[in-house]
């Protein structure tokens, strides 16, 4: 399964690019981000390539931060389908914590990536692919 | 006018007198009544027979705080629970809060004492008071009540808080007498001119002003902003609550009513006196209290004394207004914060210690507010907004639980809170006081 690293940063200038200089500094490569504001603080969520060595470098320079599953879909990019996968998932009960997703222009391909709250009562998988859809392998995300 | 005329301007060699008697028979008192005081007597190899003037009061050992708390409930009582009338609590440093109790004599006692401050403000028999104090568990609501009825003042008991309430019935009842904290005093007057008042033709004339430390410039703005003459009244809880000491119109220091509290300035570190006019720790002995009467109880206050008699014809000494503590007590809203109540509640957050810093201010004219940065660590972090909503929310709730102050919690980047020689600096209090 794809790990988002959650990282917890002050709501003030500068704090995202402090988290993308440690993640140059490593070569890291992002596949997604996305950003939570909550007022005083907010939450970025990345999913690189490397998690564990990411989740160090951060550590390490003093960030707060946690890794967590997220099941990583991509679909052809079709009005529609962002429907056929919440049916999917609501048929099946699957509870949806966040999400966020995106469109690569060049290929026409749709990939989400979905929090799920209750991930160990569910087998994604069967759930995600007999919707038509398919989940992103780790060795397509990760350098092994 | 001077309430207790014959004891307030009493020659200086009369109340020496009166203060040695009190001590004799004080001595002999707890020695008899209270265990923790015979053994902290037997201990210092002191016996109540040695005390024979008041300058015998150093060979007597000191209480502190921490007498309190590890006695409590009862155990610094010299009168069993049934002789008392009334109780009071107040927040502790750590654990255990701050127990006091009152005979039927000691509220006679403050009543008197209390009595005689609201005089030294300026009061006068026929005069209305409205009391701001809160009333409750803390003791300024109802010290001030006490004292106002022993007086036959027309008593207003508005309580803190619901400050569009208090204007109201200020512009009703025409009060001469404002008793509240100095920083809610200042607040009202925004609050005032939002209801198209004029604080300047308020009916409030002098304002009996504690509980909090204050300084000549907040002074001189009440006093320009309501048109009122502003006194300082300094008390604790442990020793009586308000009516400790209290200023004169002269407001040339404030006067402490030395026949019932004798007060003595003393080195922190030493324990020894310091010289007359010397920066030191206030200590105080209640020479006729009978549910707690304290032996040379350290109130952690930096203050300054003058036996020096003043203008107003008063002869017991007087002492300054606060100058600092000796310990990291900050007083907020008039309640008593110790940094290690806020350390004590993170502590029971998931078992982790997190840094933290406590900023205290004052914007101009509004009340103080606490913000308490806490630093988010890998412990207590979550990756869901939600749950780092309810940590802030659960931590702040626990915070005022146990200050009954509130505070807003800010979670902060770890490391982000300055460290001073490894240790971080606890407090920024921004008011200027």
């Amino acid at each position: 399964m794809a790990q988002q690293l959650t990282i917890f940063v002050e709501n003030r200038p500068g704090r995202i690019k402090s988290v993308s200089d440690i993640l140059m500094a490593n070569n890291l490569n992002i596949w997604a981000f996305a950003i939570q504001d909550r007022g005083e603080f907010g939450l970025i969520k990345v999913v690189v390539d490397r998690p564990e060595q990411a989740r160090l470098a951060l550590a390490d320079h003093g960030f707060a931060c946690a890794l967590k599953d997220v099941l990583a879909v991509t679909a052809p990019d079709k009005p529609g389908n962002l429907d056929r996968l919440t049916t999917a998932l609501l048929n099946s009960n699957v509870n949806i914590a966040d999400a966020y997703g995106f469109v690569t222009p060049n290929d026409r391909q749709g990939m989400c990536f979905l929090e799920i709250k209750n991930a160990q009562e569910v087998n994604l998988e069967e759930v995600v692919t007999a919707a038509g859809f398919t989940i992103v392998k780790d060795e397509d995300l990760y350098e092994v | 006018m001077i309430w207790k005329e014959d004891i307030e301007t009493m020659p200086l060699e009369d109340l020496k007198n009166i203060q040695s008697e009190r001590l004799a028979a004080l001595a002999k008192y707890v020695y008899k009544n209270c265990p923790v005081y015979k053994t902290k007597f037997d201990d210092a190899g002191v016996r109540p027979e040695d005390i024979k003037s008041i300058d015998d009061i150093t060979k007597l050992p000191f209480t502190t705080k921490i007498d309190m708390r590890d006695h409590y409930p009862f155990g610094l009582f010299s009168r069993p629970r049934t002789d008392l009338v009334e109780i009071h609590v107040s927040s502790g440093t750590t654990g255990n809060p701050t127990l006091v109790g009152y005979t039927r004599d000691d509220i006679a006692l403050w009543s008197d004492v209390m009595a005689r401050t609201l005089c030294c403000a300026g009061a006068e028999p026929d005069d209305t008071i409205q009391i701001a104090y809160g009333y409750g568990l803390f003791t300024g609501g109802l010290g001030f009540h006490y004292g106002a009825l022993e007086m036959g003042l027309t008593i207003i008991p508005t309580s803190s808080g619901q400050t569009k309430r208090q204007l109201r019935i200020m512009q009703d009842f025409s009060p001469r007498i404002l008793a509240c904290t100095p920083s809610y005093a200042l607040y009202m007057v925004e609050e005032a001119k939002e209801m198209g008042l004029d604080p300047k033709a308020s009916s409030w004339e002098i304002g009996v002003f504690g509980a909090e430390p204050w300084s000549e410039s907040i002074r001189a703005e009440i006093e320009s902003e309501w048109n009122m003459l502003a006194t300082d009244v300094y008390g604790l809880s442990e020793i009586i609550g308000p009516g400790v000491s209290q200023e004169c119109h002269y407001k040339d220091g404030l006067h402490i009513y030395s026949d019932v509290f004798y007060p003595e300035i003393i080195d922190p570190e030493t324990g020894r006196a310091v010289a007359e006019g010397e920066d030191g720790e206030l200590v105080i002995t209640t020479l006729t209290k009978q549910g707690i009467p304290l032996i040379r109880y350290r109130t952690r206050d930096i203050v300054s004394m003058t036996a020096k008699p003043c203008r107003c014809g008063r002869t017991s000494p007087r002492t300054s207004k606060i100058k600092g503590r000796t310990d990291d007590m900050i007083v907020v809203r008039g309640i008593n914060v110790f940094p290690s109540q806020i350390e004590h509640v993170l502590l029971g957050i998931d078992g982790t210690h997190p840094h933290y810093q406590i900023i205290i201010d004052r914007q101009a004219h509004k009340l103080d507010s606490v913000d308490i940065m806490v630093e988010v660590d890998e412990r207590i972090f979550s990756d869901e907004i939600k749950k780092m909503r309810e940590l802030e929310a659960r931590i702040r709730d626990e915070i005022q639980a146990v200050l009954s102050v509130g505070v807003n919690v800010k979670l902060v980047e770890p490391k982000t809170i300055q460290r001073s020689e490894g240790k971080s600096k606890r407090v920024i209090d921004k008011r200027s006081l």
